[in-house]
């Protein structure tokens, strides 16, 4: 076990230096930070003075190395934009991103789990069919797409809903929530559910494939020809062994809603993450771009440990494999 | 040929087709769709690459059916005087590129990749999958987004306008080939056991011919599969790249540009310059993802 | 039990957030397009973050709402000599933080404006010397005769020399020294303007507050007490957060979204000219352009190919369409607004693309040729817009446009100084920052020189001697008369030669809540000063 869990770790090590390599690599061209941090009087050597200062002027490899060194601290500089260091930004940035990933995530799960079963169960009723149309236009429906005509609709034509913006955010020194308040709430709304639809429709279309290939499987076969009831058939077995991959997938699928909540927060300008790695490349903010990507790596990385751990606990086969 | 022909149309596959209005509404949509846009020269009603064609008092004309709207311009025109229906045209054939050819270049990569790693197994098979597992991990739009960057990075900026096109099916390609290389990767080991490799190995055939004229056929299934509802995904990519602003730009656009373009329009009133290629682009993903699952269904022999 | 507490310490928050607002507050809720980049005044020349910065540091002298000049911590001022001028400076003004505002708080702001970090440089060399006379009065010297002084003096912010000295912020900050010693000044603020900055987020929400012991309290119109500023970079979430009414006021405001407003209940589009031109440039410099199909030659140092251009653009066609009729066609390079404008000279270049086609086969292009536009995208109203239709305007005189729109971070590197002016065809905005004419000479118009000091913005390397002569007498002349006589020469060459091709001065365009007074500067700026809330 913890064998491979180290070898796991020196693997992550590795992607995130990939990850911070290319990362960096890209941040070369992506345009000039100075010409945004002086104003229009300010003239060529001062500028050229700014660029020595910030070290832009130095090799790639040097400003690389400089970088993973200072990251490897937890210090990822500061932003060239807003003039304050960036694991502050972070730090301040992050919770929206969370609680807006996790209240789609539930609403993805409440919602699409029962419809899942559902559409397994009675295949060939309208109102699965109709399900899975539904599940098949969200999948053919793109983010920005939903966000654009939310705001429309909800927001503008029928103003029931901000538009953007988390509300009233309340404070508690280490964290700050919108889900304390009506406004912050009321705010989650629209951007939880356009980040929510398409991991919905993932996870129908997911649960009612898995359900349907276990429901063929030779045990459920023997627990009807017990006589067991169809209900307790359907829950206690068929969906107890849906869930395992269901639950990797996920769990993996918890990575995308962060990436894709760079859609949804430039849609609803919701001040997480996602937004501020949109503005930063609009900016040139290179501290920024790297500590976000940095940290997305290490998310996923994250994640993927757990889930491979998760695996290695609950399925012994694999433990023979390795 | 004919014969295999034959064999098609009395075959099962032909049969579930045919019983089904909606698969039979999404084959004809996408069939059509892709047809007007691949003859958009002759389909559409005016070239939007001439840019003599348009005048800028032309400008945001709405559909004909809508006061001040012209039947020249049926579904009226952009902030450019540019007829709208022509801009979808044109901006089909932009993203239907895009999404066919990334695909196929992602199967060619995922293929070649599925097998080696398939057939070799050993360190080769490491190597290769657990570069796969992590790609895999991350999700696709922001490899593309990072694919993209670095390769448009890497050309002169005179060239991205051109090469935008080339730069996202590299990007949406090198984002989607894991899934392929995974899928052929598994039945290549299950083939590679079966007999016919195992005799094909005895009387000493080459590794590729091995590869690509037995194994390769008998793993096809799941790619066709695969690549039809990855069509429907890189047309989204690519739509959500544009969106974005780091697609194709608006003299050569794609639907995702259309829409961030009019997305601008939105609440001023001129709701057909956005609403319209984001109905095109919904309907051409839906009939594909429709398609897709069909497919799949039907090809599974578990589900029939 | 966990969540239980954090729960209660929620609502005690939220209980507390109640109290702290006296009833019957005004709270004004205000979005712009992107944040202030830093809350110190000398550490960024730019309108916007000044502009929020205006209401919290004052100048000497600062602009009411028609931008006319008005005493502020100077009460008066006299002109000694061409080069030595006078000021009184207000008594009785203290700081936020208490301290009083002296003359020694102006020499170290001057001081503070020149230092390593400070992007202000180029306004404290403006000035040679301070001295002071006593603690109300001072003296500045001018290393040459200016007559825009008083101009320039608008965007001196002062800064309380006690309370830097305290906080080790002394030195303006870079960008580079963020979070480190010495960047005090940069997330806290200590001015002697109405507004006091309560909580800072950067690029998420600054909150100000009203300063109750500001000196002026008696003469200002506002009754706001606290103020909420929120970035939103969408233009569409910016007009559909003032739709919804959850916004007092946004800008900008997209032109084409006017109507909506207009049809709109409870808001509308405010409007006006603004003072930044928009204009067409075209490298006169190189000898073969770098971006084009003719090859050994460049066809724009023919003035018969830079008129073609202009003959070729239908300015009004695109003041109809994509500006919605809101823009003000121009013939200059700067707007009435500025100092030095002359109505008489503004004739905006006919539309003739007869007389372009036949400019172009005079000048040996009879089938026109190809070029590269170089076009930022994010930059100024529509601007992107803008361009696509120049390239079909001149595409109907033959000639062929390859567009490359970029963001402006992207299109700044490449067609500035620092991208070693890298563009055939550009399109660009200026808004002097003194409001006054010598500023476009001197940044656009005249010959580049060697140290990037003149012409820096000369992106296309236009060069005429007898207009840098002129320039020259722009710069000094105090008499009113003689220095508009320069001008209008100089404008007149300019025209002739088409060294540039002005399309037009963008509009203004704010939405604001109705019963909200407001007064919409020519320079864009947003002074809390002059709102009233209903």
């Amino acid at each position: 076990m913890l064998f491979f869990i180290g070898r796991r770790l020196y693997q992550a090590a590795l992607v995130m230096l990939t990850v911070a390599l290319v990362a960096f690599a890209m941040f070369q061209y992506v345009g000039d930070p100075v010409s945004n941090l002086a104003g229009q009087d300010t003239t060529v050597a001062d500028r050229e003075l700014l660029r020595e200062a910030l070290g832009l002027n130095d090799s790639v490899l040097e400003q690389f190395g400089r970088f993973i060194f200072n990251a490897v601290q937890g210090e990822f500089g500061q932003s060239y934009r807003m003039r304050v260091p960036v694991s502050d930004l972070i730090a301040e940035r992050f919770p929206a991103t969370l609680e807006l990933s996790l209240v789609s995530a539930l609403i993805a799960l409440i919602v699409g789990i029962p419809m899942g079963v559902y559409t397994a169960l009675r295949r060939n009723s309208w109102l699965a069919r109709s399900f899975m149309t539904l599940s098949l236009i969200g999948i053919s429906l793109p983010t920005f797409l939903i966000g654009i005509f939310l705001i429309l609709f909800f927001g503008v034509i029928l103003q029931w809903l901000p538009t953007f913006g988390r509300g009233q955010v309340v404070d508690l020194g280490w964290w700050t929530t919108g889900l304390l308040t009506a406004s912050g709430w009321k705010s989650m709304i629209m951007p939880a559910i356009t980040l929510a639809v398409f991991q919905m429709t993932l996870i129908v279309r997911l649960i009612r494939a898995e359900m349907l290939e276990v429901l063929r499987t030779d045990y459920i076969k023997f627990a009807r020809a017990r006589g067991l009831t169809e209900r307790s058939i359907s829950f206690s077995h068929a969906l107890k062994n849906t869930l395992v991959p269901v639950i990797t997938i996920i769990g993996l699928q918890i990575g995308s809603l962060i990436a894709f909540a760079i859609i949804t927060e430039s849609v609803f300008q919701w001040p997480g993450m996602g937004l501020l790695f949109i503005q930063a490349i609009g900016e040139v903010d290179i501290p920024i771009m790297s500590a976000y990507l940095l940290l997305i790596g290490f998310v996923f990385v994250l994640i993927n440990l757990i889930v491979d751990i998760l695996y290695f606990s609950i399925d012994p086969r694999l433990r023979v494999e390795r | 040929m004919i014969d295999s022909l034959r064999r098609f149309f009395a075959g099962d596959l032909w049969w579930s087709f045919r019983s089904s209005p909606i698969v039979v509404l999404a084959a004809m949509t996408t069939v059509s769709m892709v047809f007007a846009s691949v003859f958009a020269n002759f389909v559409a009603p005016y070239d939007i690459f001439d840019l003599t064609q348009f005048n800028l008092m032309d400008g945001l004309k709405p559909p004909f059916w809508m006061e001040r709207g012209e039947i020249g311009f049926l579904l009226g025109t952009d902030d450019q005087g540019r007829d709208v229906l022509s801009t979808i045209l044109y901006g089909s054939r932009v993203s239907l590129t895009v999404g066919f050819f990334s695909v196929i270049f992602a199967m060619l990569i995922g293929i070649f990749v599925g097998l080696v790693a398939g057939y070799s197994g050993g360190w080769i098979d490491a190597v290769l999958m657990r570069i796969a597992d992590v790609q895999l991990s991350f999700p696709a739009i922001l490899i593309a987004l990072l694919v993209d960057g670095i390769i448009s990075g890497l050309l002169p900026d005179q060239a991205q306008g051109e090469l935008a096109i080339y730069v996202l099916i590299a990007a949406i390609s090198l984002s989607f080939w894991v899934q392929y290389a995974r899928t052929v990767r598994s039945s290549t080991m299950v083939e590679r056991t079966k007999e016919y490799v195992q005799a094909a190995q005895v009387i000493g055939l080459p590794k590729p011919l091995i590869l690509f004229r037995h194994i390769l056929p008998n793993v096809m299934g799941p790619v066709l599969v695969i690549a039809t509802i990855q069509l429907a995904l890189a047309i989204i990519t690519e739509a959500t790249l544009s969106f974005l602003g780091v697609g194709v730009p608006p003299t050569s656009p794609s639907l995702g540009t259309l829409i961030r373009v009019g997305n601008d329009y939105l609440f001023s009133g001129e709701w057909w310059i956005t609403v319209f290629p984001g109905l095109a682009l919904v309907i051409l993903v839906l009939a594909v993802n429709i398609l897709g699952d069909w497919l799949r269904d039907a090809l599974n022999p578990k589900l029939r | 039990m966990k969540l239980k507490s954090i729960i209660i310490a929620g609502m005690s928050v939220l209980a507390l957030g109640g109290l702290a607002l006296p009833a019957g507050a005004q709270t004004f809720k205000f979005a712009f397009q992107a944040d202030a980049q830093s809350l110190d005044p000398h550490s960024l020349n730019e309108t916007f973050t000044l502009g929020l910065l205006g209401n919290v540091y004052e100048g000497l002298i600062s602009y009411d709402k028609d931008m006319n000049r008005v005493p502020t911590l100077a009460v008066g001022w006299e002109v000694l000599s061409p080069t030595k001028w006078r000021f009184d400076l207000r008594q009785g003004v203290k700081f936020q933080n208490g301290n009083d505002f002296t003359a020694e708080d102006v020499v170290f702001t001057w001081e503070r404006m020149g230092s390593e970090g400070s992007d202000q440089k180029a306004l404290a060399g403006l000035i040679e010397n301070i001295t002071i006379i006593d603690d109300y009065t001072i003296e500045i010297d001018t290393p040459i005769p200016n007559p825009t002084l008083l101009n320039d003096l608008v965007t001196m912010y002062i800064m309380d020399k006690e309370w830097a000295v305290a906080n080790n912020a002394t030195k303006s900050s870079s960008p580079a020294d963020a979070g480190r010693d010495g960047s005090y000044a940069t997330t806290n603020a200590n001015g002697t303007g109405p507004f006091m900055v309560e909580s800072r987020q950067p690029d998420v929400k600054t909150v100000l507050v009203r300063n109750e012991n500001y000196w002026g309290n008696d003469s200002i119109a506002t009754n706001v007490q606290r103020v909420e500023f929120t970035p939103v970079s969408q233009a569409a979430t910016r007009v559909a957060a003032l739709l919804s009414g959850q916004i007092d006021l946004v800008y900008p405001v997209p032109v084409q979204d006017w109507n909506r407003l207009g049809n709109a209940d409870g808001v509308s589009a405010l409007t006006g000219p603004e003072a930044r031109t928009i204009f067409l440039g075209m490298d006169q410099a190189r000898d073969e352009l770098l971006y084009s199909s003719v090859k050994g030659a460049n066809p724009f140092k023919d003035p018969r190919v830079r008129h073609a251009f202009a003959f070729a653009i239908d300015i009004n066609a695109i003041r109809e369409t994509i500006m919605r009729g809101a823009a003000t066609p121009s013939g200059l390079m700067w707007a009435p607004q500025i100092q030095g404008y002359n109505a008489q000279a503004n004739t905006p270049h006919p539309f003739n693309p007869d007389k372009a086609r036949s400019l172009l086969a005079d000048a040996g292009y009879p089938d026109g040729f190809t070029v590269t536009m170089d076009c930022p995208n994010d930059r100024y109203v529509n601007d992107e817009k803008i361009c696509q239709a120049v390239a079909g305007m001149l595409a109907k005189v033959g000639v062929t446009i390859d567009l490359l729109a970029q963001p402006k971070s992207q299109y700044f590197a490449k067609v500035l100084a620092q991208g070693g002016y890298d563009t055939s065809f550009y399109l660009l905005g200026w808004t002097p920052g003194s409001m006054d004419v010598f500023n476009v000479f001197n940044n656009l118009i005249a010959c580049r020189n060697e140290e990037g000091t003149v012409g820096g913005f000369n992106l296309g390397g236009y060069c005429n001697e007898r207009i840098d002569e002129l320039s020259r007498i722009i710069a000094s002349e105090t008499d009113v008369e003689l220095r508009q006589a320069a001008i209008d020469e100089a404008a007149q060459i300019l025209k002739d030669e088409a060294g540039y091709i002005p399309l037009f001065q963008q509009p203004l365009s704010w939405g604001v809540r109705d019963g909200v007074s407001v007064a919409q500067r020519a320079d864009n700026v947003l002074d809390l000063r002059n709102v009233v809330m209903p």
